[in-house]
């Protein structure tokens, strides 16, 4: 189910807090953070956010297109190694390719 | 004879059934449509006049979008999710389901018919 219009998007407050502060002083730098949920809004796109997985941080340089996805669409979670022998690895290379 | 937005129309089917012969318009949109231009859905295609086979053929033409347009607007839509590397289009790209549904079993819809797997034994009958 999608979310209350009334509520608007959720957009991580602090996250949105060091992004405007950011885009205030007009520097670029990679933002760790947790907020998988937080929608992407406007004002991050040309920022690069580097999105936990649940193991690491993801860099995902956010471009236009992305608004309105949230952060963790970008950062997946799981990591498919592939059924059987030769076969699978060849498929581990495409999938990181 | 009654060709609309560049598909044949089946000539002895009621127009109702015959509009969703197009793709794009489906059941409701259909009667949408013929509520629209004021045709009978209970006619067949080969009794319309021209007239009826015009008015229809302008509205569909100017107010929905059907066929090669419509398709492209998909496969954009699924290009652009494909493009920015969300989930989504990771799912599109390895031909899984998209919406969470399980692949643990089913999910044959988009993953097509089964491929075999070398060096697995089938179960032996009983």
């Amino acid at each position: 189910m999608s979310r209350s219009l009334k509520k608007g998007p959720y957009i991580d407050p602090k996250l949105l807090e060091r992004i405007q502060v950011m885009n205030s002083r007009g520097e670029k730098r990679v933002v760790k953070t947790w907020a998988r949920a937080s929608t992407i809004s406007p004002e991050f796109v040309g920022h690069t956010l580097a999105v936990h997985n649940g193991n690491k941080f993801i860099p995902v340089y956010i471009s236009e297109n992305m608004v309105g996805h949230k952060l963790g669409e970008f950062a997946p979670t799981r990591l498919f190694r592939g059924h059987g022998g030769k076969l699978s690895e060849k498929r581990i290379k495409t999938a990181t390719a | 004879m009654a060709r609309i937005a560049g598909v044949d129309l089946p000539r002895t089917k009621r127009i109702e059934v015959a509009l969703t012969y197009i793709y794009g318009i489906g059941d409701s949109t259909s009667q949408k449509i013929l509520q629209q231009t004021g045709v009978s859905p209970d006619r067949r295609v080969h009794e319309l006049s021209d007239d009826e086979v015009n008015r229809l053929r302008r509205v569909i033409e100017n107010q929905y979008k059907v066929e090669g347009a419509l398709r492209t607007e998909v496969s954009m839509n699924v290009k652009r999710l494909m493009d920015i590397g969300c989930y989504r289009g990771l799912r599109h790209r390895r031909g899984l389901p998209v919406r969470g549904q399980r692949t643990h079993t089913n999910a044959r819809t988009h993953k097509g018919s089964r491929r075999a797997i070398a060096g697995k034994k089938k179960a032996p009958k009983k």
